[in-house]
């Protein structure tokens, strides 16, 4: 699509709705929004992104291969339960820190995990996607 | 034990990039792992000689009766020496024999694996750790004896192999479940005063049906010895390995495990006695026709197994004193012969046996070596195996009402066994040496030292017996019997009976040896009809799969998706109305709407919408109308969460609402043109399944809310979220604290969904490319 309005607006709603994406995964835990949601989001970022300029334009800006970052999202979330486990305790149980810090708070593994699911949603829903437009192309 | 057999494992695991980092001096650490492993059994046999097994327990997983606890006594000890005393010489071995294998680096992990199983299987005192490394060592032989991938006989093999003593595994996992919950534990030692307990039980046959199976399978016993010689296909040093201590002695390991826990009543003892002896006859009289140098052995291992179940069916004191001492026999001498085999092949270039001959001037040590190996097998003084053949006899002869039919069989197989090493033992070597086989020489110092000490201590255990296993014996026959032998093994016996056999034995093996030129060809004219082969049975079983799985796959996956869906629907919706309709027979419920229903005007407005972006998805006729329509409906649907207060479910909602376009908008381009393909027959159907599933969950819902069950987990949630989750969206505290584990395993399911995705359209551009 052929569009410069839509291309150069697309260039500024990318890196938005990216913080916003990212914002709802860390206010998940508290308000409504979470990984799954938060993933969706940003594969939704990429999504526009790819309309207004093409796939190859996409895949560049995105710059990792979707399939790694599935297993990175699967790897993140396993991660999220060694505190628990080398603490002896049940098999992924939460794990909290306070930091102290007024913006941030108390930080845990759950929230490790959320992040997990985040990166295996964006990657499998951009590995669909570019696989099914990149055929298109072909 | 846990600890050596952890580091076993580890060591099997690195020893592919050990062997790619030493190359030609891996010999030496070849040999050095099992023999480290054979001194640290043999620093223990003191304790167990003494009669107080080694114990260690670990915790793993207790409420499943699950824990790693380990038992050594004399039993296992007797095959931990044999596993690792073999495995020794098999790895020295191979790490000559296999130096021109492409592959060579991968067998040594394999076969580490391999003795590293087979150890746990003997160690192992709670079933369920015993039945893993039982499958361990399935596994591990089923790459071993593939190990030749590229042949498509050898991938069929090791199939096979696997499949038999796959589905034995089975049997005997079902047979210790059962066992189990008859005894209320998992630990074998634990059953060893319940044997009146478990054999009074209604379960009784079962479980020795069950664990029979397993042993019978892994053991190769008729019927289901077919998998054995076609195990052949494996590198020698494999097969010595497999035949020798590993593998099919698992079986028989089995079945001395139990004998004294669920042994005893005829059932237990018919059973292993006649399938022994069917073996052991049977495999003698097939052994007799063979020709390759590697399949005439493998018939005859699975005589001697058979005689081995045999003699632990007659269960007699002297029957057991017979198996002990054969079981090590067997395992000296075959493990030898087999390497012998292998060096045969490896230097003159062939197995079949019409093709060798005069061979003892070019490798005199291999000659040596499979003579004195081949003594020991026949039963000539003074080897072992001598020993081992005179008590077979003198127990076979004792049993009543049988004895007389059983020992005219024990004495025919051990006679088919010396044509055997006849055929093997000898034949290659004696005679004039032959033009074609001139290039054969003596195989290197590393292929030689192991066959040749095993052959040896064959030797010494028969001129000293008591010195080297009267302890082991004694304390082996307390776990197999539950009491002392108080025999001991001697060589001689004097002139009597059983050494009057033993030269009939002889005499008979020679003279059926020579006239093996005169039967074989009226032999080859037999025909069998096919139903009397197991191996058919094999065969029809697994093609009558694939065919079943063929039909199957093209029935439920024809290529349209409205049958995909179809079946997913109806396989969900019938077995859940079918519960639904039971609980409104049983006056479960009622439909009654809530009395004070009250609906606003947005949520009949979206109700509206909701209804007429359906009847516009179904009467649009374009795609881009029904797209659009189905965004519209989806929409919806994630408003309607936001009214009731699910703001978590109603973004989701709206973002894979969203995406959803996006993909079908992808795809729109390259589908074919818009057509009305189905018939008003096929319409009538979907709509009937559509609508029988809207109205089964419209109902679904109304029993729910009308019974009002009372369930803790609402409010637990709301209670616990913020101060055990430290998270106010109850929602999310759900998915990453409370049920965590659910969302790892949902989004492991994503992660191999992708992987499928990924699969399938690289399948579809390398079909374009």
């Amino acid at each position: 699509m052929n569009s410069l309005i839509l291309s150069t607006s697309s260039r500024y709603l990318l890196v938005l709705l990216q913080l916003f994406s990212v914002f709802l995964l860390l206010r998940g835990h508290n308000e409504p929004g979470g990984g799954f949601a938060g993933g969706l989001v940003a594969a939704a970022a990429y999504a526009l992104y790819f309309i207004a300029n093409g796939v190859e334009e996409a895949r560049r800006v995105f710059r990792f291969e979707p399939l790694t970052v599935v297993v990175a999202g699967l790897g993140v979330a396993l991660a999220s339960a060694l505190p628990s486990i080398l603490g002896g305790m049940e098999f992924m149980r939460g794990v909290w820190v306070n930091t102290g810090i007024p913006v941030i708070g108390k930080v845990g593994t759950p929230l490790l995990f959320d992040f997990g699911v985040y990166l295996l949603v964006l990657g499998i829903t951009l590995k669909i996607l570019f696989s099914l437009a990149g055929e298109d192309e072909a | 034990m846990l600890a050596l057999l952890v580091a076993s494992f580890a060591v099997s695991a690195i020893s592919p990039y050990i062997y790619r980092l030493l190359k030609a001096r891996f010999v030496w650490f070849g040999a050095a792992f099992p023999l480290t492993l054979l001194a640290a059994f043999v620093l223990r046999y003191p304790q167990v000689a003494s009669g107080v097994p080694v114990r260690e327990r670990w915790s793993w997983a207790p409420s499943l009766g699950l824990d790693l606890s380990f038992m050594l006594d004399g039993l296992s000890l007797t095959f931990a020496l044999l596993v690792t005393l073999i495995g020794a010489a098999v790895f020295l071995y191979a790490s000559v024999y296999l130096r021109h294998y492409e592959e060579a680096d991968r067998f040594f992990g394999f076969i580490g694996m391999f003795m590293t199983s087979m150890l746990g299987v003997v160690l192992a005192d709670n079933m369920l750790l015993l039945f893993l490394f039982w499958e361990l060592t399935s596994i591990s032989s089923f790459l071993l004896i593939g190990f030749n991938h590229h042949e498509a006989s050898s991938r069929s093999s090791a199939l096979k192999a696997l499949l038999v003593t796959g589905a034995g595994g089975l049997a005997l996992l079902a047979g210790m479940l059962l066992l189990g919950s008859v005894t209320g534990s998992f630990e074998i030692s634990s059953f060893y005063a319940m044997n009146e307990l478990i054999t009074s039980h209604p379960h009784y046959p079962a479980i020795v049906a069950l664990i029979l199976v397993g042993a019978f399978t892994k053991s190769a016993q008729f019927p289901f010895h077919f998998w054995l010689p076609d195990a052949m296909a494996a590198p020698s040093p494999v097969s010595a390995y497999l035949h020798s201590a590993t593998m099919v002695k698992a079986g028989i390991y089995l079945i001395a495990r139990f004998n004294h826990e669920i042994g005893g009543t005829a059932l237990w003892q018919d059973s292993i006695l006649f399938t022994g002896a069917t073996t052991m006859i049977l495999a003698g009289l097939l052994s007799y026709r063979q020709s390759d140098l590697k399949r005439l052995l493998a018939y005859s291992t699975l005589s001697v197994l058979g005689t081995l179940v045999m003699l632990l069916g007659i269960g007699s004191k002297l029957a057991i004193k017979a198996f002990f001492i054969y079981l090590i026999a067997h395992s000296l001498y075959k493990a030898t012969l087999f390497l012998v085999a292998g060096t045969l092949d490896h230097e003159a270039g062939t197995r079949d046996v019409g093709k060798l001959g005069g061979l003892f001037r070019a490798m005199p040590v291999t000659a040596v070596t499979a003579v004195l190996a081949s003594f020991s097998m026949m039963g000539v003084i003074p080897l072992i195996g001598f020993i081992g053949k005179e008590t077979l006899y003198k127990a076979v002869l004792e049993v009543h009402p049988w004895g007389r039919v059983l020992i005219v069989l024990a004495v025919a197989a051990s006679a088919f066994l010396v044509v055997v090493t006849l055929l093997v033992g000898f034949r290659p070597f004696l005679g004039k040496p032959r033009p074609e086989l001139a290039e054969a020489h003596e195989a290197p110092l590393a292929m030689l030292a192991g066959p040749f000490i095993l052959a040896l201590s064959g030797l010494l255990l028969g001129l000293f017996p008591d010195f080297f296993v009267g302890h082991l014996l004694e304390a082996s026959s307390v776990s197999i019997l539950s009491e002392r032998l108080g025999i001991e093994i001697e060589l001689w016996h004097g002139f009597n009976l059983v050494l009057l056999l033993s030269f009939v034995t002889l005499l008979a093996g020679v003279a059926l040896y020579f006239f093996r030129p005169l039967v074989l060809p009226r032999i080859e004219q037999l025909h069998f009809p096919a139903l009397l082969k197991p191996s058919v049975w094999y065969e029809e079983a697994l093609a009558g799969m694939l065919r079943f799985a063929a039909g199957l796959t093209s029935f439920l996956q024809n290529g349209y998706l409205r049958r995909y869906l179809a079946v997913i629907i109806l396989s969900a919706l019938v077995p859940a109305s079918l519960m639904l309709f039971r609980s409104w027979r049983a006056g479960g419920f009622a439909v009654t709407l809530p009395a004070d229903v009250s609906v606003t005007a947005y949520e009949a407005a979206l109700a509206l919408i909701i209804a007429l972006a359906t009847a516009m998805l179904l009467k649009s006729d374009s795609r881009l109308k029904a797209i659009v329509s189905m965004g519209v409906l989806g929409f919806g649907v994630g408003i309607i969460y936001i009214i009731y207060g699910a703001p978590d479910v109603a973004l989701t909602t709206f973002a894979i609402e969203t995406l959803n376009v996006i993909l079908f908008v992808l795809v729109l381009a390259r589908l074919p043109k818009f057509t009305s393909r189905s018939r008003p027959s096929g319409r009538l159907r979907d709509g009937l399944i559509a609508a029988s599933a809207g109205i089964f969950m419209t109902l679904t819902v109304l029993q729910v809310t009308s019974v009002g069950r009372a369930s803790g987990l609402k409010e637990f949630f709301g209670r616990e979220s913020l101060p055990g989750g430290h998270g106010r969206n109850v929602v999310n505290v759900i998915l990453v604290d409370f049920r965590a584990l659910d969302t790892l395993g949902e989004i492991t399911v994503l992660a191999i969904a992708a992987l499928g995705v990924f699969a399938l359209l690289k399948l579809r551009t390398g079909k374009t490319e």
